[in-house]
């Protein structure tokens, strides 16, 4: 009984589609790594004495991951490229629009300006993280998101909605204007931010309703 | 402006956990050691490919260089210690509200988060031609890109110039000066104090440096006396947005009264040259006076005196001029 229970987990963990696209994501991480050491220095260079380890341990969404990292890689580059958290989106890798918004031991800061050997022994949290990971619930952000409709495109939600989340622990009871301030680090092209404050300010109310 | 490129380019980095390691490592790799601190400003260097050091100190193990401290006569700040940090400390904003007030308008929350305050006033100028890579005076070459007659110089500045003309783009820069801070820097040879006034310098005295930091320098604290504490302040930023933006003009002052006369005043102003300005002569002009409208109408008039602007940036005179009216009638 037991036997066959663990292989139907097996089974929907590992489903053939998880398969294929697991396959794929390696496919993409062997040809990222690829363009990544594309004319460095370090192309093959074991031997090069580098004054930081490269596989580094990197607690992230609770969950640690070893990864090799390079001494001058963005946090946003490892989460994308190397583990496939691909909901931490660049836009213009410069800190000038916050796409890239994630939770570094619960404080909102850029990934795109920050290298991942500075965040080693830290808790990051990105968007992938914010769902209970044994019931899949949502967060109370992701869920005001839901009801309240807020992005357009939503290419800066996961951004906003990490913003959100560290404003809810800082301030659970923002005015509007609080709301706006908090939240004044990430851009949206769509110039959807009325909606967008309403969705914080209902994460707020369904945060201290919990 | 902002291009997409697909790495930073190679350096080694290090992450020294005690000041001694660090201003060894500065010490060892010179002009080819990089300090970082929040890494705002110097990430858009690498990515551009305009700064390329072999050597980068990443100072965010140093515990030492972070956190606020009672010290004797007033307070220390570790050069590390994050705008947030400093935005929500209760000693600061309830002394040297200036401080805190000025840390608030950095930016964005999540710059301010990682930002530093060693690294805000030790940030490099942001003229877009020398951000560019353009061979000007600043990077070494033989011309001024932003002074040319056909150059886009609407942020530059209107005095202080010296073959350069951009300007300072610190925030905390003038409210460090209203309040007198003490600026550490430590090397291998020993520290050495120096007042906020004198830390920053203008391209006259070294056009490749906006600080007194030389290599193997390392801004470790910034002490804050208690001579200006509790007295009245007045900080004001204007920028074209509300968020992430640099000042055009910026105001910083501090008053100490006797009764309704101003006894000592400290004012400063940045984005108006290569370095935030003292305005000794206008600090002077206010002392002994209440601050009354002839009072501040004068003072604005004569914090303007030699303004020079360049082809797009003329607002900037009579926006200095206003801000530094407004700060004088903010002591009524």
């Amino acid at each position: 009984m037991d036997q066959v229970e663990s292989e139907s987990v097996l089974e929907q963990k590992y489903s053939r589609r998880t398969f294929i696209k697991g396959v794929i994501a390696t496919g993409a991480t062997a040809s990222s790594a690829g363009y990544l050491f594309r004319g460095s220095p370090l192309l093959g260079a074991a031997t090069v004495q580098t004054a930081t380890e490269r596989l580094i341990t990197l607690n992230v969404n609770g969950q640690d991951r070893r990864v090799d990292v390079l001494p001058h890689e963005t946090l946003a580059m490892t989460l994308r490229y190397k583990l496939g958290l691909t909901g931490t989106k660049l836009g213009c890798d410069r800190a000038e629009c916050g796409a890239c918004t994630v939770l570094i031991d619960g404080v909102s800061q850029y990934g795109c300006s920050m290298l991942t050997h500075q965040v080693r022994g830290r808790a990051v949290k990105t968007i992938e993280g914010l769902e209970d990971a044994d019931t899949g619930e949502l967060s109370v952000v992701q869920q005001a998101v839901m009801e309240e409709g807020g992005f357009q495109c939503a290419f800066c939600a996961p951004g906003f909605i990490m913003a959100m989340t560290e404003m809810i622990e800082v301030n659970p009871n923002p005015t509007r204007e609080e709301a706006r301030h908090a939240l004044s680090g990430n851009l949206c092209r769509c110039a959807d931010y009325d909606k967008i404050l309403t969705c914080a300010m209902r994460a707020a109310e369904l945060a201290r309703s919990v | 402006m902002a291009k997409i490129r697909d790495m930073i380019p190679a350096f080694e980095l290090f992450q020294p956990t005690t000041v001694e390691d660090a201003l060894d490592l500065l010490d060892e790799h010179r002009e080819q050691a990089w300090v970082l601190a929040g890494g705002l400003d110097s990430f858009d260097w690498f990515k551009d490919r305009v700064k390329r050091p072999s050597a980068v100190v990443d100072l965010g193990g140093i515990p030492e260089l972070t956190g606020i401290r009672d010290v004797e006569n007033g307070l220390e700040i570790g050069a590390m210690t994050s705008l947030t940090a400093i935005e929500r400390d209760d000693r600061i904003r309830s002394g040297y509200g200036i401080v805190a007030d000025a840390a608030r308008h950095v930016a964005t929350p999540q710059i301010r988060n990682q930002g530093t305050l060693g690294g805000n006033v030790a940030q490099d100028t942001r003229c877009w031609y020398y951000r560019s890579g353009w061979p000007c005076y600043r990077a070494g070459g033989n011309t001024c890109y932003a002074a040319a007659p056909q150059a886009m110089n609407r942020e530059h500045c209107i005095m202080g110039r010296s073959r350069c003309v951009a300007v300072n783009p610190s925030d905390t820069a003038p409210a460090l000066i209203a309040v007198d801070a003490k600026m550490i820097v430590e090397s291998n040879d020993g520290p050495s104090v120096y007042d906020a006034e004198d830390f920053f310098i203008g391209p006259a005295i070294d056009i490749t440096r906006m600080t007194v930091m030389k290599p193997r320098d390392l801004l470790t604290r910034i002490q804050i006396p208690e001579t200006w504490a509790n007295a009245d302040f007045y900080y004001e930023k204007i920028r074209d947005r509300g968020s992430w933006d640099f000042q055009l003009v910026s105001v910083a002052a501090a008053f100490r009264k006797s009764g309704d006369t101003i006894e000592e005043a400290r004012i400063a102003v940045n984005g108006v040259a290569p370095f935030p300005v003292r305005l000794d002569a206008v600090e002077r002009l206010v002392q002994g006076t209440s601050g009354d409208e002839s009072t501040a109408n004068a003072a604005g008039e004569l914090a303007i005196q030699g303004a020079r602007p360049l082809r797009h940036n003329e607002y900037k005179v009579p926006l200095m001029r206003n801000l530094v009216r407004r700060a004088v009638r903010s002591v009524v």
